[in-house]
């Protein structure tokens, strides 16, 4: 099973629509410069490093060693991953792999964006098949919005309900010094806001972000030297699935409901709505926090609205999600899954100050990418037996 | 007391890197059927006889390799769409796409997954799940996706 691997640190950019002050190096230095702090280390403790972008959002495909020296990585085993929008938590597995082999000691694990750099729908194109996806493709948030369509038209769910998802997060964002979108928002500024592609209207979808995390990995042998209290990698598993951009399976999400399967028999979960502490999901647009609930586990088909109207995903409630404000209050895409993880271990480490969720023990991060694959990591308190 | 300093950005500018992509085997296949005939094809799996549109190598669910094209008959019903109303450059023509127009997923007659294209229908209150549609393809074709010009909804 590897060695237990725990996480020890985490940075977090300042995150907002445009850092016009800093280059991408610049911006990943600042994100490690963070979490090294954090950790109380210095470089030289560091043993590898892993590092993640889409490169299509920046046009520089070397970043590994571009970024050489802001990541800490001079001289060192680095290499870079990049899978899409779940490429800040397949980073995160690629720092918990490298630690729990027993190779390396402490792990750097580095997610970043610069969305601004780019045109978004005109750069996510390149990710898709040039001969048979490209000529008819409506980007991403088109993807989205058929998912939201399907669903509606599965379920019965409406506008509203999505809408809710919004307001929630947006809601927990007011706590998180590090979120992009700090304003609240009304359901009526929700379902107000202009339609991007029906039914997803601007409020419905994430911000984008420029911005970058970074993430120390440990091994069990010094994870207790460097913090008394480590955030251990209780579980990870991911599924993913694409070839073409029609491909996955339209009528719930495959990839989630498969890995959060798996995941949860290897941990013991039976009830993860009471079992989890909270949450931090990539969920790219509002409908994802009705829908894909369900495919977690958490709500049985057609059940994710009320889950959400009843309160139980907001803070205070039974299963607080995305205490952070998640991916709709903020998105640089590379960083945004290891965001997600960094999130939980704040959490598990009882940093979270203003958005902790008292007494936090277990936490999941997902990660999602389009086409519909995910990343699941289970974040704890406890040491893996 | 110093002025905040100017913070430059530089544009790449208008160039493109170009690529020219080899389709292969069964995409020519898909193509030339579009081109010659104004038909659509698929392949059928040996293994759990699915059929893909359009024809690609192998299952990736069994990992076997695909042979059996499967001509259509160009109809189909809505998986599921959406109506786009923000524009981005076309990247056939370099140009903006005009809006608002119609994203749909489409399931074929005869075939077990989803093809995307246009559907000429952009107002959201006449589009249902479930509503059937067929091809329309252009006059002059060159052996292209876009051949297909768009699916028009059958009463």
């Amino acid at each position: 099973m590897g060695k237990r691997v725990a996480i020890v640190g985490t940075g977090q950019t300042r995150m907002r629509s445009s850092r016009k002050d800093v280059n991408g190096q610049e911006l990943i230095q600042e994100a490690v410069a963070r979490a090294l702090e954090d950790a109380e280390l210095s470089r030289d403790d560091i043993d590898a490093v892993v590092i993640g972008n889409m490169d299509h959002f920046e046009g520089i495909n070397y970043v590994d060693t571009w970024s050489v020296d802001g990541s800490g990585a001079f001289m060192k085993p680095i290499m870079k991953v990049t899978t899409g929008g779940t490429t800040g938590t397949t980073v995160a597995m690629a720092g918990y792999y490298h630690a729990a082999s027993g190779l390396f000691d402490r792990v750097l694990a580095i997610g970043w964006e610069k969305n601004s750099e780019s045109d978004t729908t005109g750069a996510i194109i390149t990710a898709f098949d040039p001969v048979l996806d490209r000529p008819t493709f409506g980007g991403a948030v088109g993807g989205l919005a058929a998912w939201a369509t399907r669903y509606m038209h599965l379920t019965g769910a409406t506008q509203e309900d999505a809408a809710r998802v919004t307001v929630r997060d947006r809601r927990h964002a007011l706590n998180n010094p590090h979120a992009h979108l700090r304003k609240e928002v009304s359901l009526e500024e929700v379902m107000n806001s202009p339609m991007i592609s029906w039914p997803l209207k601007l409020l419905d979808m994430c911000p984008r972000t420029d911005g970058a995390c970074a993430v120390i990995f440990a091994s069990e042998e010094v994870a207790p030297r460097i913090t008394s209290r480590p955030a251990w990698v209780r579980g990870t598993v991911n599924r993913h699935n694409y070839a073409y951009t029609a491909d996955p399976n339209w009528d719930f999400l495959e990839s989630l409901r498969e890995a959060s399967g798996v995941l949860y028999e290897r941990l013991g979960i039976r009830e993860p709505l009471k079992e989890f502490d909270l949450m931090e999901l990539y969920f790219p647009f509002s409908f994802a926090g009705i829908a894909w609930v369900e495919d977690l586990g958490l709500a049985p088909v057609g059940g994710g609205p009320r889950l959400v109207w009843d309160g139980v995903t907001d803070m205070g409630g039974q299963l607080p999600i995305n205490p952070s404000g998640g991916v709709l209050s903020c998105n640089a895409i590379g960083a945004t899954g290891l965001q997600r993880v960094a999130e939980c271990a704040v959490q598990i480490m009882g940093k979270g100050g203003d958005r902790q969720v008292p007494g936090a023990r277990l936490a999941l991060a997902s990660g999602f990418g389009g086409c519909f694959w995910s990343d699941l990591m289970a974040v704890g308190a406890d040491k893996p037996a | 007391m110093d002025k905040p300093q100017e913070l430059l950005s530089i544009s790449s500018g208008d160039t493109e890197q170009p690529f020219e992509w080899s389709v292969g085997r069964h995409t020519s296949t898909f193509l030339c059927e579009l081109r010659d005939n104004a038909r659509i094809v698929g392949i059928r799996c040996p293994s759990c006889r699915k059929v893909f549109v359009p024809p690609r190598n192998v299952c990736g669910e069994c990992f076997t390799a695909m042979d059996e094209i499967v001509p259509l008959s160009g109809e189909g019903s809505l998986l599921t769409y959406t109506v786009l109303s923000f524009g981005f450059v076309d990247p056939d023509t370099g140009h903006l796409k005009p809006v608002p127009y119609t994203w749909a997923f489409i399931r074929l007659d005869g075939a077990d997954n989803t093809f995307i294209h246009y559907v000429d229908e952009t107002d959201p209150e006449k589009l249902r799940v479930g509503m059937r549609v067929r091809a329309v393809f252009e006059e002059q074709r060159r052996g292209h996706m876009l051949d297909i010009r768009h699916f028009v909804t059958v009463p």
